[in-house]
């Protein structure tokens, strides 16, 4: 049984979280400067240029990317011969995200549903973290990180097709998502899209498909060229940086699937906006 | 061709009939920021009679919640947020209170758009995820109203060229519609 101090895991995810609110993770500027030199349209062109030259201001004054500095979600790898000593797991990723949050002068952003009170003033700063876990052999742990801004994570969709929906129905759901979504979600997008399990691993697993880096390919050849059609189609829907029409309003697209019920095609939207701030690492 | 402008508030008719959707304005002078929190309230005292707690006549609002300021800093990163949840709110202030201007990003509704051309407004974009350049043209910033509202307090900004896209003009033309219609490849 390996042990891991509960205080290392605090000050690594505070760690992460600052630098990946404050730099702009290396895929994502990859990709906006790959759309940049390729946009026709001058007002997009400009926005993308903004968004490159924000990039920089941020990386080089330690400043959040966007006001916007989300919710923090994980995904938590935990391996089963792995022991954390002086306090729980869930509660050091929680420590971590309240000191990043706070101590990187990020945005406090989680509020009551109903009343809509934030949450700094009563349980602490941006908590509770969304986090979910997952067990696995050996004896590491893996922690995912993103920060999800509000204006994506609202024209989020799910959805479960008719079996006989098929391809076709996934592609057009997905593509009625990202149109109907426009200039709102933040363009250049990335499109996380979970197909198949029960209706919450649908959401889950597009959840977890923006956490893969922008610009690899599917290992599955299905997806693989599903995600290929995708990129085309919802390119020409011309909605461009901003939504200020142009070429460039998709990143990626992401495609993770699982096997589901006889009866069911459950299909799942989740969209990031253009400043994709996420981070991976092991203890 | 989309024009470049310098415009300096409060805004007037004249500042605001020249203006065509995708031209640039650079705007400087005081704007006061409001999410929908701050809009509701602004909303409540006009169906009380009361004064606001701004001069609404000319102004432009930005809406924005930013992050919290470094020390020495006047404002964290501030970059706008979605404007549709300002929808309901929007048009009585332009129509009874004379607002010339909100800074935003993404679509509003059909009673924005006409507010805008009967009182004569205008809806700006500002680029989205771009809150750490937008904040180096606020030179101050101070909370004037509801401060319990955290990041969602009005504030009066003090702004020095901030960069803008006319998205809705006085016209009821708009952008999004425009330029997507101008890009997009049927299947």
């Amino acid at each position: 049984m390996r042990e891991i101090k509960y205080e290392d895991i605090v000050k690594a995810v505070r760690d992460h979280i600052i630098y990946s609110g404050t730099n702009l993770s290396k895929d994502a500027l990859a990709a906006l400067n790959k759309a940049y030199e390729e946009e026709e349209s001058p007002v997009c062109k400009e926005v993308l240029k903004q968004l490159l030259e924000n990039a920089d201001i941020a990386a080089n004054e330690a400043r959040p990317l966007c006001q916007d500095t989300g919710l923090a979600v994980f995904f938590v790898k935990v391996g089963e011969d792995l022991k954390v000593i002086g306090g729980t797991l869930k509660d050091a990723i929680n420590e971590g995200t309240r000191k990043g949050y706070e101590e990187g002068y990020f945005r406090a952003s989680t509020c009551v549903w109903n009343t809509r009170a934030n949450l700094k003033d009563e349980i602490g700063y941006n908590l509770p973290a969304i986090i979910h876990f997952d067990l696995v052999a050996g004896d590491e742990l893996e922690i995912e990180y993103a920060a999800k801004g509000g204006g994506s994570e609202n024209v989020s969709r799910a959805t479960v097709l008719p079996p006989a929906a098929g391809r076709e129905g996934i592609v057009n759901f997905v593509k009625e998502v990202v149109s109907n979504a426009g200039p709102n979600p933040c363009p250049p997008i990335i499109v996380g899209v979970g197909i198949g399990g029960t209706f919450e691993k649908a959401a889950i697993s597009s959840k977890h498909a923006l956490f893969r880096t922008v610009g690899t390919t599917n290992e599955d050849a299905t997806l693989e060229d599903m995600e290929e059609e995708l990129m085309l189609k919802l390119n020409n829907l011309g909605i461009g940086a901003m939504g200020m029409g142009g070429r460039e309003t998709v990143l990626g697209v992401h495609i993770e699937a699982n096997p589901c019920h006889i009866a069911s095609l459950p299909v799942s939207v989740n969209v990031q906006c253009h400043s994709s701030r996420h981070t991976s690492f092991k203890l | 061709m989309s024009k470049t402008y310098h415009l300096t508030t409060p805004l007037s008719d004249e500042d605001v009939v020249q203006l065509k959707v995708g031209d640039i304005v650079y705007l400087s002078g005081i704007i006061y920021t409001a999410r929908d929190a701050a809009h509701k309230k602004l909303i409540d005292l006009m169906d009380e009679g009361k004064e606001l707690p701004f001069d609404v006549k000319g102004s432009v609002i930005y809406f924005v919640g930013p992050t919290p300021p470094k020390p020495g800093d006047p404002i964290g990163s501030a970059g706008p947020t979605t404007s549709y949840r300002m929808d309901s709110y929007s048009p009585r202030l332009i129509n009874e209170m004379g607002q010339k201007g909100m800074i935003g990003k993404g679509k509003r509704n059909q009673e924005v758009i006409d507010a805008c051309v009967k009182s004569k407004a205008i809806y700006f974009g500002a680029t989205g995820g771009a809150g750490a350049l937008l904040a180096r043209q606020i030179k101050s910033a101070e909370v004037i109203a509801y401060p319990e509202l955290g990041p969602e307090a009005i504030r009066r900004l003090e702004v020095v060229d901030f960069p803008l896209t006319v998205v809705n003009d006085t016209y009821g033309d708009d952008l999004y519609k425009i330029g997507r219609a101008k890009y997009e490849i049927k299947d």
